[in-house]
């Protein structure tokens, strides 16, 4: 059930933060780095006219501890950063996910290592999947490749983190945080998973204290712990999403996920105009990472090209996928620069020219 | 309980009928037990939320009937702005050593107080890194040995002890900030009030309350539990003085 809003034209950075006060968001930590800061800076006005908390923090960490707080009394609460301010916030999202707590952090992406560039790069895949901080846990991931996509999936986020109790990541970067485009916007008219919190802090008024914690140091506890975890990322292999372009009668499929995906795209439709048999699958969410549909498009003898703007970090991720069937070519367009759909016609063609 | 033995007072509601795990002479059970009477006292049991922090004192959240949280490393103040932003009407308290608050979480805790978050943060001091095994803290005395300055701080290299209820008492946002020890009765009664204080200026809105107390931590000083309280009064007092460093209701 939804409320439609206005239509609007927006940079990403401004839907994010749009969507996530249309979600019910109460409280927002934040620190100012380039190309994210659009976020924080809309926040400080408008959520405190919505009712909600606005604090600049004096870091990325305490901003993500802050989380941790705002989310053990089970609000909706987020923050919001960039490449080496998301490395800082990683110790927060490990304990968010031991200690089994919902929240949303959106990372607008840029390049790296180390302070890299502020131009967009898809350089934090590996961070974001694959954990990031310590211990064995995942982060929920989506990756949206539109404006509108980047407000209708922070809304989903805030659904996906309660439902889970888990963090949940908005990988975007700079180009999807600075491109200006048509939203309409919408509001939810019911959250789900909010209700009867059991577990949250709220004072122990006729019942024995809660306690929300990740040390587990009596024998056998951490294992059981780690086992409700492991359950937990399972159930969540159900909530794939993808976009599936030209991929019907396609004998080359490219792999791109976010702007990348966007920009391929274009590449597609004109390479398309001219008689390649190419399509696009695009990952929205990339953890989970959504397997099961590449493998059944391996499956129909399906050549595959991965296109990142990084050095090769989804690909690893796409040839596990359908490793028992077929390989993936690979396409990394280097950080530090910015590609457009002639970038790509090249790598596809000699992709589908290749065995 | 045999016929000799009188019950001289009841466990405050806020406090867990548990042993607890400190070692003999620790006054972290003591300050801890000062905190639940004053929860008890003034009726705060069932609406407070705690943030424990990393350390000796983590197990906290076992030690008081109230819902808690357990931060990482230095970052309870920020675990606890974040509690304290979503659910302004609760009473937020906090609990660090001295590794913890004046190290790690140095940032934490000066922003804490400056933006003038409205919870109340009980600060141990004990010199030393306790459940590490005793290792140098940032308020380690000067010549004093630990498992990491086994000659003595030398103040050449590794900088004077600081004092934090002075640093604290010196930013805006804080409305109470004092240092109390626990080496005897009077002084205990002394941070009781101290704690007390704390607590009511959150309550009242005025802003961050901040209590440095002085504690003993025998098993890393290599003393016993009498030889610990005279070191707080011979060592420690002399160095980081007792006393109110602000009190934003006193200027009034």
């Amino acid at each position: 059930m939804a409320k439609n809003g206005e239509k609007l034209f927006i940079k990403g950075n401004e839907a994010i933060s749009r969507g996530a006060i249309a979600a019910g968001l109460k409280c927002y930590f934040g620190y100012p780095i380039t190309p994210q800061n659009d976020i924080p800076e809309y926040m400080s006005a408008a959520l405190p006219a919505a009712g909600g908390e606005f604090v600049q923090a004096e870091s990325e960490v305490a901003a993500a501890n802050m989380l941790i707080g705002s989310a053990s009394c089970g609000v909706r609460c987020m923050t919001s950063s960039s490449s080496p301010g998301v490395s800082l916030k990683q110790e927060a999202i490990s304990y968010l996910a031991g200690s089994q707590l919902p929240a949303v952090i959106v990372n607008m992406s840029r390049g790296g290592p180390g302070l890299g560039d502020i131009g967009p790069s898809q350089g934090d895949y590996f961070q974001s999947t694959k954990g990031g901080g310590h211990g064995d846990y995942r982060t929920l991931v989506l990756a949206p490749g539109t404006c509108q996509e980047a407000y209708d999936l922070i809304i989903e986020a805030f659904d996906l983190a309660f439902k889970y109790r888990n963090p949940v990541m908005i990988l975007g970067d700079a180009i999807i945080g600075q491109m200006k485009e048509p939203v309409i916007t919408w509001t939810p008219e019911e959250k789900a998973h909010d209700e009867g919190l059991n577990w949250r802090i709220e004072g122990a008024e006729g019942r024995d204290h809660r306690i929300i914690k990740s040390l587990f140091l009596s024998e056998g506890s951490l294992a059981e712990h780690n086992k409700t975890l492991q359950d937990k990322y399972d159930d969540m292999a159900k909530h794939t999403k993808q976009e599936l372009f030209e991929t019907e009668d396609a004998e080359l499929i490219v792999v791109a996920y976010g702007s990348i995906g966007r920009i391929v795209k274009s590449t597609i439709r004109k390479m398309r105009a001219q008689g390649h048999k190419v399509g696009l699958f695009r990952p929205i969410t990339l953890y989970p990472f959504p397997s099961q549909e590449l493998k059944s498009l391996a499956e129909q003898g399906k050549k595959f090209l991965t296109i990142e703007h990084n050095l090769g970090q989804m690909v690893e991720d796409v040839r596990l996928s359908i490793r028992t069937i077929r390989d993936s070519d690979f396409f990394g367009f280097m950080p530090g620069n910015l590609p457009t759909p002639d970038d790509f016609e090249e790598p596809i063609l000699k992709s589908l020219g290749g065995k | 309980m045999s016929e000799q033995e009188i019950l001289a007072f009841d466990k405050a509601d806020a406090i867990v009928d548990v042993p607890t795990h400190y070692c003999p002479g620790c006054q972290h059970g003591v300050a801890q037990r000062l905190a639940g009477e004053l929860l008890s006292e003034m009726g705060l049991t069932e609406n407070t939320l705690l943030v424990t922090s990393i350390g000796c004192s983590v197990f906290l959240y076992n030690y008081l009937k109230v819902d808690s949280v357990e931060a990482p490393h230095g970052r309870a103040p920020a675990v606890a702005t974040g509690v304290k932003r979503a659910r302004g009407d609760k009473f937020v308290l906090s609990y660090q050593g001295d590794g913890d608050l004046a190290s790690i979480g140095m940032a934490e805790i000066m922003h804490c107080a400056n933006r003038g978050e409205k919870v109340s943060i009980i600060f141990v001091n004990n010199t030393v890194y306790g459940m590490t095994g005793g290792q140098m803290a940032p308020t380690t005395l000067e010549g004093q040995k630990t498992t990491t300055s086994p000659a003595g701080r030398n103040p050449a290299k590794e900088g004077l002890p600081i004092r934090m209820a002075e640093i604290i008492g010196q930013l805006g946002g804080t409305a109470y900030s004092a240092r109390v020890a626990l080496n005897n009765v009077k002084n205990i009664r002394k941070a009781k009030k101290a704690m007390k204080k704390a607590f009511e200026v959150q309550q009242a809105g005025l802003g961050f309350g901040f209590v440095e107390l002085l504690a003993t931590c025998p098993t890393n000083w290599r003393m016993t539990p009498i030889q610990a309280n005279e070191r707080i009064e011979n060592e420690m007092i002399p160095y980081f003085p007792l006393g109110v460093y602000k009190d934003v209701t006193a200027e009034d």
